[in-house]
């Protein structure tokens, strides 16, 4: 089985040799490859030097088409497994196990490492709770599902949703769409609790003005989103 | 004068909600991207509410200075499409500058390309 752990990063030259190596240390089953979104601070170097593939972006894409790049290689690569990981260190590459092991049971085509069931230690702003709150209510009455948190990019994903995300990924702030895309195209979801460490260094993409943006943007994406026809099964 | 803004509220009312579909549907073909799409949804719902309340219009035309409500309309409209143009060339601008840099880089890796194969004696099948 060959897998892939995809790292997006932007900008992040002081916490990605580290997140490459602990992933290196704690899975060398798995290939590690850095998407470096247009970085200007030496991510991609850094990220070589210890020992990840790297994919440089020739310019920022966004989160959405990062991550986009890096399933399109595990894709070519022939992965039957990825995982997401992201490049700033929030994500303890010791809880990939707890991630994966749905997909390995062959119960679930895409997982999702959430922060919110069961483990405390994740602060927050009152306005960004009520926000996550929101979709994670308007995406559960959509895919008919209890989701708790649709903002974390903790997640990883088997053939099937390596070979839909490869094909169709949202540009920006993609973790909410991309959950209904999983469940429009018959994919299986399932949450698991994971610990969540604070930022190592860097700061959210999150601002004021980009969290309007933010709510507005994905809002008229579900919305619209309804009015779609389910696309076909495939089979 | 009651009259005639009644037939301008429905006029401009119908028109917003025609272009406020198009919107919509050009989204839902995936013609249009949401991030585009916003300030013309943004445009549209401001022109809705100007156009349906006819107290918001008559205070902004008082606020502005405008003699004649109706005229507030097009120039709030006029605005917003001064708003959607500037960012469209905002847009235009990164496009521009992004497409020479793939041009640039697909350039480069087709000429390193190229010297390697030349370096590399030929092999036979």
């Amino acid at each position: 089985m060959r897998k892939a752990a995809i790292v997006p990063a932007y900008n992040e030259a002081d916490a990605i040799a580290g997140v490459v190596s602990e992933l290196r240390e704690a899975h060398p089953d798995f290939e590690v490859v850095v998407v470096d979104d247009g970085s200007t601070d030496g991510t991609a170097s850094a990220a070589h030097c210890a020992g990840a593939e790297v994919v440089e972006l020739p310019f920022n894409l966004g989160i959405g088409g990062a991550v986009q790049t890096g399933i399109e290689w595990a894709r070519r690569r022939g992965c039957d497994l990825a995982v997401q990981v992201d490049g700033d260190g929030q994500h303890d590459p010791q809880e990939v196990a707890k991630i994966i092991a749905p997909i390995l049971e062959g119960v679930a085509d895409v997982v999702v490492g959430t922060r919110f069931a069961g483990e405390r230690n994740y602060n927050a702003s009152m306005a960004r709770r009520i926000g996550i709150g929101v979709f994670a209510g308007a995406v559960s009455l959509i895919v008919r599902q209890r989701v708790t948190d649709t903002t974390s990019g903790f997640r990883a994903m088997n053939a099937r949703a390596i070979e839909l995300f490869a094909e169709e990924y949202p540009h920006d702030y993609p973790e909410v769409e991309a959950t209904v895309l999983v469940f429009r195209h018959r994919l299986r979801m399932v949450e698991v609790a994971v610990s969540m460490r604070q930022r190592e260094t860097g700061r959210s993409s999150i601002t004021a003005f980009r969290s309007i943006y933010y709510m507005g943007k994905v809002s008229l994406a579900l919305l619209v989103g309804l009015l779609r026809p389910r696309p076909a099964l495939a089979k | 004068m009651t009259y005639s803004s009644g037939r301008l509220s429905l006029v401009a009312g119908a028109a917003v909600v025609a272009v406020l579909c198009v919107v919509i549907e050009l989204i839902r073909r995936h013609k249009l991207q949401e991030r585009y799409a916003l300030l013309w949804i943004v445009t549209g719902v401001v022109m809705l509410v100007l156009a349906l309340w006819r107290g918001a219009l008559y205070a902004l035309a008082h606020a502005a200075g405008v003699a004649y409500p109706p005229s507030a309309l097009y120039m709030v409209a006029g605005l917003f499409v001064l708003a959607v143009l500037l960012h469209y060339s905002t847009v235009l601008s990164r496009l521009s500058e992004q497409n020479k840099t793939l041009a640039q880089r697909l350039a480069l890796l087709e000429q390193e390309l190229k010297a390697r194969d030349e370096r590399r004696p030929r092999r036979v099948a």
